[in-house]
């Protein structure tokens, strides 16, 4: 099945955020729950050490714990919801995207180091397309608007050398 | 509960059928070859930038009840270049990683994983990041607050910008 009409789309993604805000009174995300998970990981090693780690303590005193996090259960949610629409629209499929003579160990070290970047890079700026750029962004966050400048800059000049990696044939 | 579940069942659904699950569509973004991520990011943002400027008119919504996150441009500046090129890089970002990994996708569970691992290792070093961190952070802080003028006039600035941008993604799509 073809994918939806982008504009259709992100009405009905621009719904959803609505949602979000009249119904739970903030945004959407998805670095906090990699946080939540990464502060659970550190605190079931250390307790102490996560304790007295200002970062990680912030995500463990949440209400109800850092695994029954507010974005925890969206993230859940997520995978639920895309994994039911990538079924109903006959794209489930088992795979590693990835460009013409790329081998899929290199798409998995790219897609794992650029990950990692991500991870470190929204850790610092509170937050990562959704929690910053869609959410700050919708509310007219100064700080969402200059994480969406220099995020897109960067990727523009990063971009281009990685385009053999996204070759067609 | 409940709620959360729903709005991220609706959120990846939402992903999904845009196509934003897909590594090969996200990066066209930055070839301009398909310009799916803009559109759907900026449609979006104006869709509940409006509404909520609308239902918070009609009295329907207290905006004060809404949290806005907190603004440390250097901090944010810093992390968005960081992230902006692990973006390019891995050809997802977290919440598509997500998506990615739900469709049957490797290359997601490897983003997701390497997301954990970025969290991980930026966190064990937040006693040296801290300064950075917090350098100049000022709470809730918004472009209405920046230039002193009505949310009103940024939210139309923010629509003619949106609109001008699709025109021209349109067009760089017709010439790809």
């Amino acid at each position: 099945m073809k994918y939806s009409d982008p504009y259709l789309a992100g009405v009905a993604l621009g719904l959803v955020l609505l949602a979000a805000f009249v119904f739970a009174g903030r945004g959407l995300g998805a670095s906090g729950a990699f946080a939540s998970a990464a502060s659970s990981a550190v605190h079931a090693v250390a307790p102490a050490y996560a304790d007295g780690n200002a970062y990680f303590a912030g995500y463990l005193h949440e209400p109800g714990g850092a695994w029954r996090s507010w974005l925890v259960l969206e993230i859940a949610g997520v995978f639920i919801g895309g994994f039911v629409s990538a079924v109903l629209a006959g794209r489930w499929r088992r795979t590693i995207e990835r460009g013409h003579g790329v081998s899929p160990g290199s798409r998995l070290a790219a897609a794992a180091g650029g990950g990692t970047l991500m991870g470190a890079g929204a850790m610092l700026a509170r937050g990562c397309t959704s929690g910053q750029a869609l959410t700050g962004g919708a509310l007219l966050s100064v700080g969402a608007w200059a994480f969406i400048v220099s995020a897109f800059a960067a990727g523009y000049a990063v971009a281009p050398l990685r385009r053999r990696a996204w070759r067609e044939s | 509960m409940v709620t959360p579940l729903l709005i991220g069942i609706a959120f990846g659904a939402a992903l999904e059928r845009a196509g934003l699950g897909s590594a090969r569509k996200l990066t066209g973004q930055f070839y301009l070859t398909d310009l799916t991520v803009f559109k759907v990011m900026f449609t979006a943002i104006v869709t509940a930038m409006l509404g909520l400027f609308w239902l918070a008119r009609l009295g329907l919504v207290d905006l004060s009840g809404i949290y806005v996150p907190e603004t440390a441009l250097a901090a944010q500046i810093a992390g968005g270049v960081v992230f902006g090129a692990g973006f390019a890089i891995a050809g997802l970002c977290p919440g598509t990683s997500c998506v990615a990994a739900a469709s049957g996708r490797g290359d997601g569970v490897a983003t997701a994983a390497g997301m954990f691992a970025g969290m991980l290792a930026a966190g064990l070093a937040f006693p040296l990041l801290a300064p950075l961190y917090s350098a100049g952070a000022r709470g809730a802080w918004t472009v209405p607050d920046l230039l002193h003028v009505r949310s009103g006039v940024v939210i139309f600035g923010v629509v003619l910008m949106a609109l001008a941008g699709f025109v021209l993604a349109e067009r760089l799509e017709r010439r790809a």
